[in-house]
Parts: structure tokens; sequence; C-alpha cells
């Protein structure tokens, strides 16, 4: 909040002066502190938009009836195309570099930053909608924002939360979920001895293994490098983070150094584990299934517990929105994105989107979705407690050849496993991620 | 270009050329075009341009730059990469002992008199037909650490107490990923080695019988000798897919746990697809050409030196 507060100020000095310098020059109305820069779409434009694809359906149905009603109103025909979610990565950096492909893509983590100079400079749309709406959360912009210019406009946190499951938790003698990380150790030990244990995932899992890892590190005040991108990972912090992740593992369900993306779902909802983390799909798939009724109402959800560090910090996954540079119709890309990232469209989508996706304005946070149901609210705070992959460098090259060589992630699970001891992962990883950050 | 060359020959005007048409030589290489084209299209041109991206730092997307030697040096101090290589050398050298020794004794065993012949050399071919990543899917399942069917067998059976850990223990999960592609393996080679035994002339097996040749002597003295340049060509294109091997591993365990199953393949498409590096990906590709050339080498110098059908002595 107070960063929302400096930026303000700041914009509001920005604008002061401005408005000043306007004045002396003599020139008419000083300034307009909400006028959009208006696009008019060229004639005849049409755009193709590529983006992942949905994990709900309502996301998807939202997403394009807006773009419908942004057809209707403008006459530009737009397409929507989807893609995996994993290969949107591969699919962007050749669009970006071969100059042609889709207008506008949804992109993930810190794409944006592997190719900068080929996205159109969308800074005048997101200040608009930051001096509108209360500002960017720093996570999300930190996705968007190079050199004091948006290349990328933040579209939404997916969120990572703890679902766990309340009758488990009250055999363990917990009544409360805790929300530091000592207490949390406490309770997944008694959920091992007299309920179900918890289980978090260490395999090769691009979304829950990342996040996971990212939390032990991040909780405990350690990080992949510095500010000035310096690899400072062997770190005490590190290694007390490991140390919390091998005394936290030996509680878990056996067998989770093998799990992929997919395997906490099933065993969660087979009833075997009472704790994991996950986005609120999870939730969904007993939920909306009626066999499951009985699991759906005993199932409660919370953000990952906090750290040593004092104050929640997640990775989660973010989108952004990006504009390619070639697109012929730079004005009816920048129009459609104006469109469809202003409140009432994202209000609509949001909603539809059913606590998967969270805002990345401050001004949009508010939302009757994250009311609707009990288990949404957690992952309402994913964009507030979001850091950037790269965290606390630099975004770009190295921070996501690291992330893609889960460097984080077998560091974390070498330690817990007892593979390393937490000194030798640590170092390790420190080894591997200088071939990123080049010493 | 050949449909042009055809048309005119079939012209009375084009009379005069005809002895260049009827040249054998010049026929031959006409013929041999598209063949070339094609080979040279999608499989020289590739692999030249794979060992070219080797030596640049080429992304995704991003043309790169010549460096040398530079990813091989990156390579070389790199622990997961050495990792990687023995991986594939374990992997590689038990799947292949293991589906020569079983597929010889399938192919035996299938050559032998036995009901419902035809149908049950169909059945075994099956897990070499079945896409590769269906099974390993289903095998996913059969490994699952919580709901492994054979963990749930042997529990309810009395015989162990926990779900055994297949993916999750390094040494678990190395041998669980290596009798999955034995499993997959073994009817390329029975098959193909049945094919093999059935060329062997029974005359040669009834002659050594009237000299009164044990079972073993004929196998060791008449099937082994007469089978070994056909195992020399089955073994090799077995060890070149296994050595290659990237389906079972991303569908089982990724390359995890810990790394303990990364192969060289799945390492390079870690690194050049999601991690976009396609100079670095390209280079761990194209160490891999070494050892295959050597499996290759062996495989035909080794177990082909003896001449047995041409009648040479050795």
């Amino acid at each position: 909040m107070t960063l929302s507060r400096r930026d303000l100020l700041l914009g509001t000095a920005g604008l002061a002066a401005g408005a000043a310098g306007a004045q002396l020059l003599g020139s008419g109305p000083a300034f307009a502190q909400a006028a959009a820069p208006a696009y008019k779409p060229e004639q005849g434009a049409s755009l193709r938009v590529l983006r992942w694809t949905p994990f709900v359906k309502g996301d998807e149905d939202s997403w394009l009836a807006n773009t419908k009603k942004f057809s209707d109103e403008t006459g530009v025909q737009v397409r929507v195309d989807k893609e995996s979610w994993e290969d949107i990565r591969p699919k962007a950096a050749v669009a970006a570099n071969v100059g042609s492909g889709p207008d506008i893509m949804l992109v993930w983590f810190d794409d944006p930053f592997q190719y900068p100079d080929k996205l159109m400079d969308v800074t005048d749309i997101a200040t608009n909608f930051a001096s509108k709406y209360g500002g960017y959360y720093p996570g999300l912009e930190g996705y968007a924002k190079r050199d004091n210019k948006f290349i990328a406009l933040p579209l939404a946190a997916i969120g990572n939360g703890i679902l766990y499951r309340e009758s488990m938790l009250q055999q363990a003698g917990w009544s409360k979920f805790p929300e530091k990380t000592d207490e949390f150790l406490e309770m997944c030990k008694a959920l091992k001895a007299k309920s179900k244990p918890a289980g978090f995932a260490l395999g090769k899992a691009v979304g829950d293994g990342n996040n996971f890892a990212h939390w032990i590190v991040w909780s405990h005040g350690g990080k992949m490098v510095d500010e000035s991108g310096k690899v400072a990972i062997n770190s005490p912090e590190t290694i007390k983070a490991l140390q919390y992740a091998r005394e936290l593992y030996q509680t878990f369900i056996p067998g989770t150094e093998s799990w992929l993306d997919i395997n906490n779902n099933r065993v969660f909802l087979s009833g075997d584990i009472s704790v994991t983390a996950n986005g609120v799909s999870l939730y969904y798939s007993a939920k909306n299934d009626p066999k499951m009724a009985d699991m759906a109402k005993d199932i409660r959800s919370t953000t990952l517990p906090v750290g040593p560090v004092g104050q929640a910090v997640e990775l989660h996954q973010t989108t952004s929105a990006v504009i390619f540079q070639y697109t012929k119709y730079p004005n009816a890309a920048r129009a459609y994105l104006q469109y469809m990232l202003d409140k009432p469209q994202m209000d609509a989508w949001i909603t539809a989107s059913s606590a998967y996706c969270c805002p990345p304005l401050k001004g949009m946070i508010d939302n009757p979705v994250w009311t609707s149901d009990p288990v949404h609210e957690p992952y309402k705070r994913a964009s507030s407690t979001l850091r950037t992959n790269g965290y606390a460098g630099p975004l770009g090259y190295a921070s996501a050849a690291t992330m893609a060589d889960y460097v984080m992630v077998d560091m974390v699970a070498e330690a817990a496993t007892g593979q390393r001891t937490p000194e030798e992962a640590a170092k390790r990883a420190e080894q591997r991620a200088n071939r990123y950050y080049r010493v | 270009m050949a449909n042009a060359a055809l048309t005119h020959a079939d012209a009375p005007a084009a009379r005069s050329r005809e002895p260049l048409l009827q040249s054998k030589g010049f026929l031959g290489l006409l013929f041999m075009l598209p063949g070339a084209a094609f080979l040279l299209i999608f499989l020289t041109y590739p692999l030249g341009l794979g060992v070219w991206l080797g030596f640049t730092d080429t992304r995704i997307g991003r043309a790169g730059v010549f460096v040398g030697l530079e990813n091989y040096q990156l390579l070389w101090e790199d622990s997961l990469f050495w990792l990687s290589v023995f991986n594939t050398i374990l992997y590689t050298v038990v799947a292949s002992v293991l589906k020569f020794g079983l597929g010889l004794w399938l192919a035996l065993l299938l050559n032998e008199h036995i009901p419902f012949k035809a149908f049950v050399r169909a059945v075994v071919l099956l897990p070499w037909v079945v896409p590769t990543v269906l099974s390993a899917i289903a095998f996913w399942w059969i490994y699952d650490s919580q709901f492994s069917i054979i963990s749930w067998a042997l529990i309810n059976l009395g015989l162990i107490e926990t779900p055994i850990n297949f993916l999750g223990d390094t040494t678990n999960a190395r041998i669980t990923v290596i009798l999955t592609n034995v499993w997959r393996g073994i009817p390329f080679v029975a098959i193909t080695l049945l094919a093999g035994l059935q060329t062997i002339s029974p005359s040669l097996h009834e002659a050594a019988t009237l000299d009164g040749a044990t079972s073993w002597q004929r196998f060791r003295y008449i099937t082994l000798p007469m089978l070994s340049p056909l195992i020399a060509v089955v073994m090799t294109f077995s060890v070149l897919f296994t050595f290659t091997d990237f389906q079972l591993i991303y569908v089982l365990t990724r390359g995890g746990p810990l790394n303990a199953t990364h192969l060289m393949a799945t390492l390079s498409f870690q690194r050049a697809i999601p991690g976009g590096q396609l100079g670095e990906g390209a280079a761990i590709a194209v160490a891999m050409v070494p050892f295959l050339l050597a499996a290759i080498l062996f495989s035909y110098f080794g177990l082909q030196r003896r001449r047995w059908q041409q009648g040479g002595t050795d």
C-alpha cells in the first residue's frame, strides 16, 4: 500500500510539473488526468490474438464475449487462437524474432524480457490504467516494465494457495491453519502422526514444483540473485530454508519427489493427503463432481505460511499481454488491449474465471468472485504476494533459463530428500545458476 | 523437373536426345534425384544445422553468433550434463543387454511349434506397435507413488506395507524406466530374430542331430552363428533407439527424481525448448553422436566380423 501511495505522489508530482510547464507555455487546458490515450483502429483492421488455453471454461467464454463486444463497437475483427500454456513461450519467441504471427499474445512470466525490442511500447496505456485504478501490484508490474517503459500490460496472476481438509486438521488437533512456517511444520508433523500427511510436489512440476520451491527459499530470505543479478543463492538464509525443507519433507506422504503437476491433485482428491498447494482448480474438481460433494464441503483454503522474512512471498504464475511491433494495425491492437483490460471487461472476466485469475491493478481487486465462495478468498491475495521469478535481480534470458532448468526445484528437492546436505545443494545451485548469470 | 524431362522424352522432337535418356548413368542419376533431395532436405540439412547450432549461442527466435567450442566447454564443467551422460550409458547398456537376452529367448520360444502361432506372434508385437506415449502414460499410472496397481496388489496380498516408491527413489526410478524400455523394445528384437531363425535351413539341424549334437550344441554352433549378422543389425538399431529415447522419460519422470533419469535427449530438450537455449541444446544432441557412432562401429565390426554366411572363417 505504501508503494501505491508513493506511486500516486510521484504521479501527481509529475503531472503537476507537466501542468506547470504547460501553463508556462500558455497552452490551453493544463492536463486531463484520467484522459486515456485514444487509439482509433485503422481502416479495415483485423487482429490475431494467441492466448494460453484457459484453465476454466468461464475464462474463455468471458474473454470471447468481451472480444465480441469490442468487434461490435469498433468493427475490428479479432481472431482468438489458443495454445497449450507450455507452448506459448517458444511460439512467442519465434513470432517476435521472425517478425510475423499473431498481433497480440498473452505470455507467461518473464517472456517479454526475452525480446523486449520487438514489443510495442504500451507505457501510455499502462500508466493511464495505473493512475485510474490505484496502481499495479509491484510483482506484476515487474514482469511488464523495463527501464521505466512498459513492454507488456500485466493481465493476471494465476494464484497458488494452500488447500486443506478441515476434518483432517481437526483430527490432528488443529482447529486453525497456522500462519507461520514453524507452526506449519508442527502441524505437518501432527498430521503425519495422527491424520493424513501433507504433500507438495518436489518433482519436475513446472507450476507446482516451482511455486513450492520458490516459496520455501523466499520465505526464509534466500534469493537466486541479488539486485545486480549476481548469484546469491548460496547464503545462510538459503541453508536455513533447505534445513526447513528437509524437516518438512519428512512429514510428507512418500513419493513427492516424483510428482509432476497433476499428482498432488489426484492424491488430494483420493483423500490420501490433507494439505497441498495448488490453483483453485483442484477445489473445483471436487466441487463439480456430485460424488465428491462431501469432500468439497470439507475443503478449505489459505495462503502459504509466512516465514522468517515476515511477509507472504510467492511465485504464482503471471500472465501479461504483449503487442508485437510487426503488427500491421498497431492502433487496433492497442485499442483492443485498452478495451479488454479496462475495468468493466476485466471485472466480468475475473468474475467468470472463478478465482483462477487475480487482477493486476489494485483498483480492480474488489470483485464479487472473492466472496462468492469462502475457498476463493485466499486467491485474492495472489497479486499482492507475487514476486518475479528472477527475484531480486533483473529479468531476462538468465532468469528464464534458470527456472526452465529447474535450478531452484532441484536444489530444494536434493536437500529435502537428503540426497545432498543443504550446504551442498546450495553450492550446486550456485554453480548451475552461474552458468546462466555468467560470472 | 523429372516430369519435364520425361515429357520431353515422349515428344518426337526430342529424338535426338534419346541417347542421353537411355544412358544408364544419366537415368540412374535422374531416378536417384528424388531420394537424394529427400535425404538432403530432411536429413542432411537438419543434421548439419544441428551441428552448426551447437557452435553458436542461438536462442529460440534469436539468431546466434559463432562461439566456437564455448557450449562444449560449458557442458564439460556442468555436473548435470555428466550425470545425464552416465544415465544414458547406464540406461542403454542395461536395457540393450536385457532386450537382447530376453528377445532372443522369446524368438526361440516362438520358433517352436505352439498352438495359435500366428495369434501369439501378433500379440507379442503389441508393445512395439502401441505409440510410446500411450503406453508410457499407462505405465505412469502403474508406477504412481500412491495409486500403483502393483503396490496395491502387493499390499492386498500382505507382502508389503507401504506403496513402492517407483519413480521417487533414484535407484527405483532408474530400474523402473529401464524395465519399461525393455518391455517396449523386446518385440522388435524378438520378431526380427524370429524371422532370422526361420531362414536357417532345418536340414542343418537334422544333420547335427544325426551327428549326436545336443540342443545346446546346435544352438551354439548352428543357430547363433547363422543369426549373428542379423543380431548385429537388430542390436545396432536397438542401441540407437535406446540411446536416443525421449518420450518414455518425458512422460514418466521428465528426468526426475533429482535428475536420476535425465538422459542426454531429455536434457537437450529441456535446455533447448523450455529453456530457450537452442545452441546448448544442440551441443548436447551433437555430443550424443560420438557415442552413437561408437555403438554402430562396435556392432558392425564386433559382431559381423565372422562372415559365416560367406563361408569365411573369421
